[in-house]
């Protein structure tokens, strides 16, 4: 990095999350780096268990600590050091300038707090002066910016009388309560009805332009990314695979584990009966292979894959990819 | 963005709420306390006894503490409802006062109790680790202590009264309150709404007072109201046995004192009666509260 360059709003560099089990230390995360820059939109991409949402969550360190080791080489936010920061300043850091929307609307709400008092939490928990009044009429505000019908009268409901997607909507209004700089989506999507999913990714995207907010976006569904991303990160097994701009990544990829997740998408154009999934399972993250990670899957695995691992090489215009024969990739 | 057909059930079942009175947990709490007949009857007992407490002076008659040699060990009559002691106190006066003394210290033990296991109860859950162990194995100690017998010895060397008493009793009735808070925490810890607080800034005190004691203040209430049973009943042993409240200030175990004799036992019933009595319903009218709360608050329970 020279100095002329920006610095990034989000900086993740050589992150590591171990968790010790009874069938050794599991290596969740395992030297990811990324950044992210105001305004833009990053997808995480990745199957289950490939660090998107472990990653995630040490950004804010709200990991338990321990069981889980986080190390990293830097984490910055808006320059400052993530890992250094005293519990205070931390936690000024979270709900405030980085808001955090969860997968599961169902059990990221208090079941006996009503939806009101939880978005007036959030607020409160950043106000110099605690005004439970002030709170509350904008917790009624922020209903309403993210379209809950009647919101007067919904803040005085509780998370049981909300549907799937109305509660979604209420998490996103707790996320961006304190107009934050950068929101954190983990599978935002992940637990509603195909309906919804649509509805609510609308609102992210509008809450996005609106708050001018970056956005990182966790998710399994290329569907969602291809909608919404500007750039991705493709994860695999704890590691960054491959990062690129969104256009670049669906139509040239420059890693095979990126092709096998776009062959696997079923698609409108091509008169198939079968879809194509990438063969073989996803590593034992207690003992995964040596090298390259994806080598056992890899239809251009060599020799080479299996005894070094790859760098995440920069490959100019943006992109970068962890394969050692990244020229060789075609889709 | 328009309003979700999936949302109209809700919409509709709220508005059916609104006019009905809103569904909150409290009042579908008190809907099941109400079904509970003996705990009801209970409640209705135990504001008596605590307006009697309350309007002791003027409801007597009597000053608790006045001596009257002339009218010494009388039997009830319409001067003295519940006859006189051997220094001719009258005892419906001292029955009275003595309510004060006996809620008031069960209510200050367990208030006690209360607080304790709940700060250390969330605690230990929510530091976990050695916080945790350091918690749990004084809270067996304390537990597997003989409370009688330990409540005794600290008396004996602190010197009986009534806040020594409070809290001796307090002291050993803190761990069934610490555990059930401790519990709570534990279970509520893993839970993501949690994890979702302290994303949006939250830290330990907030997610203890906003989060974790009001989700356990339902089984808190019920091992309180059992501990206010408990405290009454350990105040009537300790004065009773001369360790608790000091004479001449009434309670309802020092009165029982004057039982301690056969020719009274079985000449002067009236002395020992009524302050039996009273000790007894009570007990039994705040552990009943306690068995209805249980069933409003965790019907699964019963």
């Amino acid at each position: 990095m020279t100095v002329h360059e920006p610095e990034p709003l989000l900086r993740i560099e050589g992150l590591h999350v171990e968790f010790p089990t009874e069938d050794g230390v599991v290596h969740a995360v395992d030297g990811v780096s990324m950044e992210v820059n105001p305004g833009e939109i990053v997808a995480v991409v990745g199957e289950s268990g490939s660090g998107k949402s472990v990653t995630a969550m040490s950004v804010l360190r709200l990991l338990r600590e321990p069981p889980a080791r986080v190390r990293a080489d830097a984490l910055t936010f808006r320059g400052q050091d993530l890992r250094a920061m005293p519990p205070r300043r931390l936690r000024a850091v979270r709900g405030g300038p980085v808001g955090m929307i969860f997968q599961d609307p169902m059990t990221a709400l208090n079941p006996v707090m009503t939806i009101g008092d939880q978005i007036a939490e959030a607020v409160l928990l950043h106000q110099e002066r605690r005004d439970r009044r002030a709170a509350q009429a904008r917790a009624v505000e922020l209903l309403e910016l993210v379209g809950v019908p009647d919101p007067g009268q919904r803040a005085r409901q509780y998370p049981h009388e909300f549907s799937g997607g109305m509660r979604q909507r209420a998490m996103i209004a707790m996320a961006i309560a304190n107009d934050p700089d950068l929101i954190i989506a983990d599978e935002p999507t992940t637990a509603l009805d195909v309906t919804i999913q649509a509805q609510v990714l609308d609102l992210i995207q509008k809450a996005q332009a609106e708050t001018g907010a970056a956005t990182v976006l966790i998710t399994h569904d290329l569907g969602v990314v291809a909608e919404l991303a500007d750039r991705v990160v493709v994860m695999y097994a704890g590691r960054v695979m491959e990062t690129a701009g969104v256009e670049d990544l669906f139509v040239r990829p420059r890693h095979p584990y990126t092709v096998g997740l776009l062959a696997s998408l079923p698609r409108m154009d091509t008169d198939t009966d079968a879809l194509d999934p990438i063969p073989g399972n996803p590593p034992n993250m207690s003992n995964p292979p040596p090298g390259c990670p994806f080598h056992p899957r890899c239809p251009l695995a060599r020799e080479r894959c299996r005894a070094e691992r790859p760098a995440l090489l920069d490959l100019g215009g943006g992109r970068r990819s962890a394969c050692h024969f990244p020229e060789e990739v075609g889709p | 963005m328009t309003d979700l057909p999936a949302d109209l059930p809700g919409e509709l079942e709220a508005r059916a709420d609104a006019s009905a009175g809103r569904s909150t947990p409290w009042r579908t709490g008190l809907r099941r306390f109400r079904r509970h007949t003996v705990a009801v009857v209970s409640v209705g007992y135990l504001l008596l006894v605590v307006a009697a407490a309350v309007f002791a002076p003027t409801l007597s008659g009597y000053d608790p503490n006045a001596v009257d040699l002339e009218h010494v060990r009388e039997a009830p009559s319409a001067a003295h409802w519940l006859g006189t002691d051997p220094t001719g106190r009258d005892v419906f006066s001292r029955l009275l006062h003595a309510a004060r003394v006996s809620l008031g210290v069960g209510l200050a033990a367990a208030g006690l109790a209360v607080v304790f296991g709940t700060l250390l109860g969330g605690l230990a859950g929510l530091l976990g680790r050695w916080v945790d162990s350091v918690v749990m194995r004084l809270a067996d100690v304390f537990l597997s202590f003989p409370t009688v017998v330990v409540t005794v010895v600290v008396a004996g060397i602190l010197g009986p009264s009534v806040p020594t008493m409070i809290i001796a009793i307090g002291l050993f009735q803190w761990p069934v309150c610490g555990r059930i808070v401790r519990g709570v925490t534990l279970s509520l810890r893993e839970q993501e709404y949690l994890l979702a607080a302290r994303a949006a800034g939250a830290g330990s005190f907030w997610l203890m007072t906003r989060h974790i004691v009001p989700a356990a203040l339902p089984p808190i209430s019920v091992a309180a109201t059992l501990a206010v049973a408990q405290a009454i009943g350990l105040e009537s042993t300790l004065s009773f046995l001369g360790l608790g409240v000091q004479p001449p200030t009434p309670s309802w175990g020092n009165m029982l004192t004057d039982a301690q004799s056969l020719t009274v036992i079985a000449g002067q019933p009236w002395l020992w009666l009524a302050p039996g009595i009273a000790v007894a319903l009570t007990v039994l009218a705040v552990n009943f509260i306690g068995d209805g709360l249980r069933d409003a608050v965790d019907p699964r329970q019963s």
